[in-house]
């Protein structure tokens, strides 16, 4: 007993609550930007399928962007970037707009592949019974679409709150960050990192699982 | 020579085999019929030693399929297979599928297998189709080069189970067709099949498979005309 | 706005020590994509009897590689096994983090592939009297890598992206140097600009490399 307790003493209740806050910090940014870049993502993923010609040529290559550098490069450049323009940010809003549209870059592909799965000859039917191009979409392209790109769509929403690790470069204090500033002051490393790692494992194991249940029956 | 004697195969609880004993001679054509489930490839998997079995034993020539010092892969050059799917390996061209075990598993040099190859396809009227893939056939086509990649390992006995049954009705003729030259060449071959025309046409003896059993084996006027067995009127009714 | 004056000069001059520091990511990328392909593969075989001590070994490590951040797993092979007494220097931290996590995704992968090809090809190889070895060396990994060869050229690209993180325990990679170069200079705009653009260039070269030896490799 006493031996955990010399373990531990590092480790206080207050660098629990530390360490929540900052959790709840990467919850916060990972949901604000997993819902506003699946947003856009959708959309831009409409565009791509859509109009082949202006979406591919002036759409694709900047989506490609953020698909081609690394986010962390993407987070110090646009965080320098901002000022040059006049632009006010702090770090969790650059991080906040960076990670949105990463985001929305992964979510667009994913997005479009939904659309071309749903088939030429079942929206063909549906539009052969008359149904206009929104009802069309509204109800036989979306309902399928999201359906068949769901699983794809967990696994880069997945992605992306383990990414929002790497906003930590830019000094928002999420878990990662909260972790490092920990293991500095209370040199217990090991448990800190287990901690940490066990917050995102419980977070992303069940969702993996559970999308992974729901492809599988699906698929039948 | 082919012997089964009193063998018994178990999937877990369910009572496959339930003692049979048969014997193919060199030379001869044996057809199996019976109804789905019956336990007619699982026969021929027996016989081949991809499936254990429980009870009794298998002799191919002489060896004890499942004594454990059989060499199966030996064992299974002397008997070629041919599955209801046809099996093509998808990456090689119809000639690579063919030289394939010849070279790695007879140990002929790469001259040896291509030329064995070459016999064996035009052997099976795939004469033009040396460097095509697989995708690029028919059903019948990919048939017949599992046919093909079969003999090519010269085999002494031919397993054939159902292989004409996942073929479009206008593409079942051609693949009869290469089995019945075979066994006009003499093969020894033990047909799994649902083709009656087949059974009556080229095999010697037809032993009529249900539940586990042969419930009556025979020549073929025997069988087809005057079935001793009411299992057997029955199903050769519904075939008809 | 725009009042920013841009000093493109000294990330120039540096340019030749940036180039090399891209080859520094390509060579620890290869060695992590290789080793990963080795290391996933085994580990999806020994995911194929789903019981023993093999089979939960395995698991465990595809999981946590899939479910917490590689941020974090390059974390625990830093602090963490240093606090056990093993300190491995910045590249082998580098190294040992993007193996893991690229053994863990690539496994899964080799997974699917190998459940996609039907059980009947390794049954006909076996009735032509070849053994376990050959059959798996001639007829089954030939299929499986033609399956996961897209999605083994994305890891790649990920794997490339991923050594960005070298910067964050020290190792000079490509995102390491550059954030040297710009702390010493201040002009981190510049500099991690053009770094941003030798990462798209490689990432585009990858991918077209990758068309193109697909096109030498797979005949079907
Ligand atoms: N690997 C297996 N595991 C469990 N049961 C099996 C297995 N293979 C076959 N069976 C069962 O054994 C019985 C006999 O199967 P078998 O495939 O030999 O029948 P069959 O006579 O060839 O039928 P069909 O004409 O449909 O091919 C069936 O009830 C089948 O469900
Ligand atoms: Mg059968």
């Amino acid at each position: 007993m006493e031996q955990t307790v010399t373990v531990f003493s590092g480790f206080s209740a207050q660098d629990l609550l530390f360490l929540g806050e900052a959790a709840l910090r990467t919850l916060w940014i990972s949901l604000l930007s997993i819902a506003i870049g699946s947003f856009l993502g959708g959309i831009f993923g409409w565009v791509l399928y859509e109009s082949k010609n202006w979406g591919g040529i002036l759409v694709n290559p900047v989506l490609d962007i953020f698909r081609s550098v690394p986010l962390i490069v993407q987070l110090v450049l646009f965080y320098n970037f901002a000022p040059i323009v006049g632009l006010n940010l702090d770090a969790f809003e650059s991080g906040l707009v960076v990670l949105t549209m990463y985001t929305s870059a992964l979510v667009a592909n994913v997005a479009r592949g939904g659309i071309e799965s749903v088939g030429r000859s079942m929206r063909i039917a549906s539009r052969s019974l008359g149904m206009s191009y929104w009802q069309d979409m509204r109800h036989v392209v979306f309902p399928i679409g999201t359906r068949a790109i769901f699983p794809s769509w967990v696994g880069v929403a997945l992605g992306v709150m383990k990414d929002s690790a790497l906003v930590s470069v830019l000094g928002y204090v999420e878990l990662v960050k909260a972790s490092q500033v920990l293991i500095t002051r209370t040199q217990e490393p090991l448990l800190i990192i287990l901690v940490v790692g066990a917050f995102y494992f419980v977070l992303s194991y069940p969702v993996s699982r559970y999308s992974a249940k729901l492809e599988r029956r699906w698929s039948q | 020579m082919i012997k089964v004697d009193g063998l018994h195969k178990y999937f877990d609880d369910l009572h496959v085999l339930r003692g049979i004993d048969l014997e193919v001679q060199k030379g001869e054509v044996l057809s199996v019929i019976g109804a789905s489930g019956s336990g007619k490839s699982t026969l021929l998997y027996c016989v081949n030693g991809i499936e254990q079995i429980q009870e009794g034993s298998v002799y191919v020539d002489d060896v004890d399929v499942h004594a454990k010092t059989t060499d199966l892969n030996k064992l299974r050059q002397r008997l070629g297979m041919v599955f209801q799917q046809w099996n093509s390996f998808p990456h090689l061209t119809a000639m690579e599928n063919v030289a394939l075990a010849p070279q790695i598993v007879r140990g002929l040099t790469k001259e040896e297998a291509k030329d064995v190859a070459i016999k064996q396809l035009e052997h099976v009227g795939l004469g033009d189709k040396f460097d095509v893939f697989p995708n690029a056939l028919s059903g019948g086509q990919q048939q017949r080069l599992a046919i093909a990649r079969a003999l090519a390992m010269d085999p002494q006995y031919m397993l054939f189970d159902e292989a004409t049954s996942a073929l479009d009705p206008e593409l079942v003729g051609e693949v009869l067709d290469t089995m019945r030259v075979l066994a006009e060449e003499g093969m020894t071959m033990i047909c799994v099949t649902h083709e009656m025309g087949f059974a009556r046409d080229v095999s010697d003896r037809v032993a009529y498979f249900h539940e586990g059993i042969v419930e009556e084996i025979g020549p073929p006027d025997q069988i087809f005309a005057e079935p001793e067995s009411e299992h057997t009127k029955k199903f050769l009714a519904k075939v008809r | 706005m725009f009042e920013y004056n841009f000093h493109w000069r000294p990330v120039f001059k540096s340019l030749p020590d940036l180039l090399e520091a891209a080859l520094t990511t390509l060579q620890v990328a290869s060695l992590a994509m290789t080793a990963g392909i080795l290391l996933g593969f085994i580990l999806a075989v020994s995911r194929m009897r789903e019981t023993g001590l093999i089979y939960w070994f395995a698991t465990t490590w595809v999981e946590l590689a899939r479910n917490t951040p590689a941020l974090f797993q390059l974390f625990f092979f830093g602090f963490g096994l240093g606090a056990l007494g093993f300190h491995l220097s910045p590249y082998l931290i580098v190294l040992a983090g993007l193996t893991f996590n690229t053994a863990g995704y690539l496994a899964e992968n080799f997974r699917g592939g190998f459940e996609a090809i039907p059980s009947t090809q390794l049954r006909a190889a076996r009735s032509l009297g070849m053994n376990p070895w050959q059959a798996y060396t001639r007829i089954l990994i030939p299929q499986v890598m033609r399956i996961v060869y897209y999605p083994m050229t994305n890891q790649f690209v990920w794997v490339v992206l991923m050594s960005s993180l070298g910067m964050l325990v020290g190792y000079r990679e490509l995102t390491g140097e550059t954030q040297f170069f710009a702390s010493k200079t201040y002009r981190i705009f510049e500099y991690f600009a053009v770094t941003a653009v030798i990462y798209y260039v490689m990432v585009k070269v990858i991918l077209v490399l990758s068309k193109f030896c697909a096109s030498r490799f797979f005949r079907y």
